[in-house]
């Protein structure tokens, strides 16, 4: 087996089937939502993903609505949505709302979260309540050039542990970790790598019990939704955005096809 | 109406949630929260190792300069400075080479060949002498200044200085009532006031957010820096030793945009005391590490994002900016052109005000771009002197390829220093662009902030220029 041969079979050498369509989304096989807290370089990964130009700048809160592009990898054709950065989705701003109702009824395929390496655990905030709602996401660990400047090293393999989702060590900016990222994705949204997202186990059983109780009740009135649990334990919180989509039915109608028209 | 959608099963959703709720007691929701944050910081404890110190002192050194209470704003200013200066000083060189190029060899070569083939003399005006010399001089006068404002501009945003910039300008907005958000809103601006509109979305409060929708026409959009910076160059550079024009005139626009800044502030201060009343709402901004910009990648995308995309929509409007200035100066009525009509009814009223009758039709003329105002202006002045031998005929749209044969035409047209400030003011202070409207009709999907947001402007341009005039002609006289 000469040397270029294995190259072509390494799972990473895909990079030239990599099809950047811009915008051009006629038939998509994926959605992919892109997640994150502000100026982690959500909106660079967007662009080398997609091929377009999405402004891209130095300050949190530069996204203010969703952007969309897409691309085509191994014979599939991917639609990525750039979202506005956040810090939670407890739905505090319109642009958590936008944030949160894409990936909780845009019901994307994969969600990657993009976190900032040098602020790992204020990142993690976020991803954990990501996983909370979804099953399948990749961490785009981005600035890792920044994290060796400031001489910061993380366990990547144990951090993918901890979280049950693959993660990828990323510089966006200088495009390092793409291709890698591009397969991950892949893999997840094929379901070749089957998440296990990490959950908060320490929920009382009283908590447990609540939630239940009122998990069922949504069944019966919202078939067919995802993430029924987290829906719940919102209610239980008393979320007046979410019980304002109880109210007016506008949980119920929620689905893939009509959410695009919703948050833009 | 909501109530009689509801149904008896969302009733029931509803009321269950809540009796939960009461059994759960008041503290589960921290408890949820709580246990998110806890896994967090356990998972990072577990998988993060600092080694060393962290090099964000160099930030904070850095921080601890630029947003400073006493070095601040003297060092935005420097910066602003700094960059029209090179601009100013940069853009004159290829300015002059384009326009030969366009104005000086192409033009006459068009012509030559219209009369050649037998084109009526109506058309090759409408074509030539119109559409093409407006676009010609859109081309020659604004891609250079743009081509190195933007990349200029686009470092500083590149590198993070613009969230510093907000957080200066914070305290100033939380005063003013407005939102803190509003300084970014107000930097965006500073590119394209269509934009600027655009990221007001980032204002959560819908009152905060009008005010920034409003107030967004003060910050000099770069339709307008051209202008501006020819003004400058001519009247007060003009008004200087040579040596020290180049600097003064770079000043006088940074004191312009100051100026806007200013009346953003103002403003939204009257606003908030008034038809917009309320709070000023808290709000946290992240100050984001600083990091080097990436030269080649900022030359690029500005270049072809920000200053082809700018030029290119100037081009669109100028085409028939430049047929329909060519037919307003062209087509007469008892035997005096349309645009000249116009220009001897207004000029009494826009002599109280500093102006003209020329700059009062070319501003109408250029409401969809506020880039074709010079190139506007200069032609009327021809048409209204009646000069000889300069340009080629009634409504010609030309550039005389040098600052010295601008400044020629104006003067004959009895501009002075103070016809020179009171367009750089009314040029600040004026009804924004088409697209501009347009985009707040869009966010606002409200006529009536619509049209206070096109016509305040005016009103404020006129009372600032009454004003200037009146000052300037008790002190000379």
């Amino acid at each position: 087996m000469n040397n270029s041969q294995g190259c072509e079979n390494c799972p990473v050498h895909h990079k030239e089937h990599l099809i950047r369509m811009g915008i051009a989304m006629d038939r998509v096989d994926y959605v992919i939502a892109l997640a994150g807290n502000p100026n982690t370089g959500k909106s660079t990964v967007f662009n080398n993903l997609t091929g377009l130009r999405q402004h891209t700048g130095n300050w949190p809160g530069k996204t203010v609505s969703r952007a969309e592009g897409g691309y085509s990898y191994a014979e599939k054709r991917y639609k990525v949505v750039d979202l506005p950065g956040t810090y939670s989705l407890l739905s505090t701003s319109t642009d958590e709302d936008v944030a949160r109702n894409f990936i909780l009824f845009g019901r994307p395929d994969v969600t990657v979260i993009v976190a900032d390496a040098t602020r790992l655990e204020r990142n993690l905030n976020l991803t954990l309540q990501i996983l909370e709602i979804t099953d399948r996401a990749v961490l785009c660990l981005n600035l890792m050039d920044e994290a060796k400047r400031n001489h910061i090293e993380i366990d990547l393999r144990n951090l993918s542990k901890e979280l049950g989702i693959p993660v990828i060590p990323a510089a966006a900016r200088q495009k390092e970790g793409m291709p890698e990222l591009i397969q991950a994705i892949e893999e997840v949204a094929s379901g070749k790598y089957v998440c296990k997202p990490h959950r908060a186990k320490s929920k009382s059983p009283k908590l447990n019990h609540a939630i239940a109780t009122l998990v069922k009740k949504l069944e019966e009135q919202f078939p067919g939704i995802p993430n029924l649990n987290w829906v719940a334990l919102r209610l239980l919180e008393g979320d007046e955005s979410i019980i304002d989509a109880i109210r007016t039915g506008e949980l119920g109608t929620l689905s893939p096809t009509t959410f695009p028209t919703l948050a833009s | 109406m909501e109530t009689s959608n509801l149904t008896n099963k969302d009733n029931e959703i509803l009321s269950l949630a809540n009796n939960l709720r009461w059994d759960l007691g008041v503290n589960f929701h921290d408890t949820v929260i709580e246990s998110i944050y806890e896994d967090a910081s356990r998972i990072a404890q577990r998988t993060v190792a600092q080694e060393g110190d962290p090099a964000k002192h160099f930030d904070l050194k850095i921080d601890r300069i630029v947003t400073s209470r006493w070095l601040g704003f003297p060092i935005m200013f420097l910066l602003l400075a700094l960059v029209f200066w090179l601009t100013v000083s940069g853009a004159n060189y290829p300015s002059g080479l384009l326009a030969d190029l366009f104005i000086g060899k192409l033009y006459p070569l068009l012509k030559q060949f219209a009369a050649n083939i037998g084109t009526p003399a109506w058309l090759s005006g409408v074509l030539i002498d119109g559409a093409y010399l407006a676009v010609a001089w859109v081309v020659s006068v604004m891609l250079p200044p743009m081509a190195i404002f933007f990349p200029l501009f686009t470092l500083l945003e590149d590198f993070g200085y613009l969230p510093r910039v907000a957080f200066n300008m914070d305290s100033l907005f939380r005063k003013a009532g407005a939102h803190g958000k509003q300084a970014l809103t107000l930097s965006m601006g500073f590119g394209c006031n269509a934009a600027g509109v655009i990221a007001t979305r980032v204002i959560d409060s819908p009152r905060e957010r009008l005010i920034a929708i409003i107030t967004n026409n003060f910050s000099l959009c770069n339709g307008r820096w051209p202008t501006q910076i020819l003004i400058a160059t001519i009247f007060i550079g003009g008004a200087v030793p040579s040596y020290l024009a180049g600097i003064v005139s770079a000043g006088a626009v940074v004191g312009i945009a100051v100026l806007g800044i200013g009346f953003s502030l103002a403003v939204s201060w009257g606003l908030s005391k008034s038809i917009l009343r309320g709070e000023a709402s808290a709000f946290s901004l992240e100050l984001p590490p600083y990091r080097p910009p990436r030269i080649w990648q900022t030359l690029y995308t500005s270049l072809i994002d920000r200053t082809i995309f700018v030029l290119w929509r100037a081009i669109v409007f100028a085409l028939p900016a430049g047929i329909l200035i060519w037919v307003v100066a062209n087509v007469h009525i008892h035997g005096i052109s349309i645009a000249e009509h116009f220009i001897d009814w207004s000029n009494p009223f826009a002599v109280i005000f500093g102006l003209n009758g020329v700059i009062l039709l070319a501003y109408i003329i250029a409401i969809p771009a506020n880039e074709i105002v010079i190139p506007t202006v200069l032609m009327l002045t021809v048409l209204q002197t009646g000069m000889s031998g300069v340009g080629a005929g009634a409504g010609v749209m030309f550039d005389t390829a040098s600052i010295q044969g601008t400044e020629e035409i104006l003067r004959a047209g009895g501009w002075t220093l103070l016809t020179g400030i009171n367009l750089m003011l009314f040029s600040l202070l004026h009804n924004p662009c088409s697209t501009t409207i347009y985009t707040i009709f869009k966010e606002t999907h409200s006529w009536k902030w619509t049209l206070v947001s096109t016509f305040l402007p005016i009103v404020l341009g006129l009372i600032v220029c009454f004003f200037t005039t009146q000052i300037w002609l008790l002190i000379t006289s």
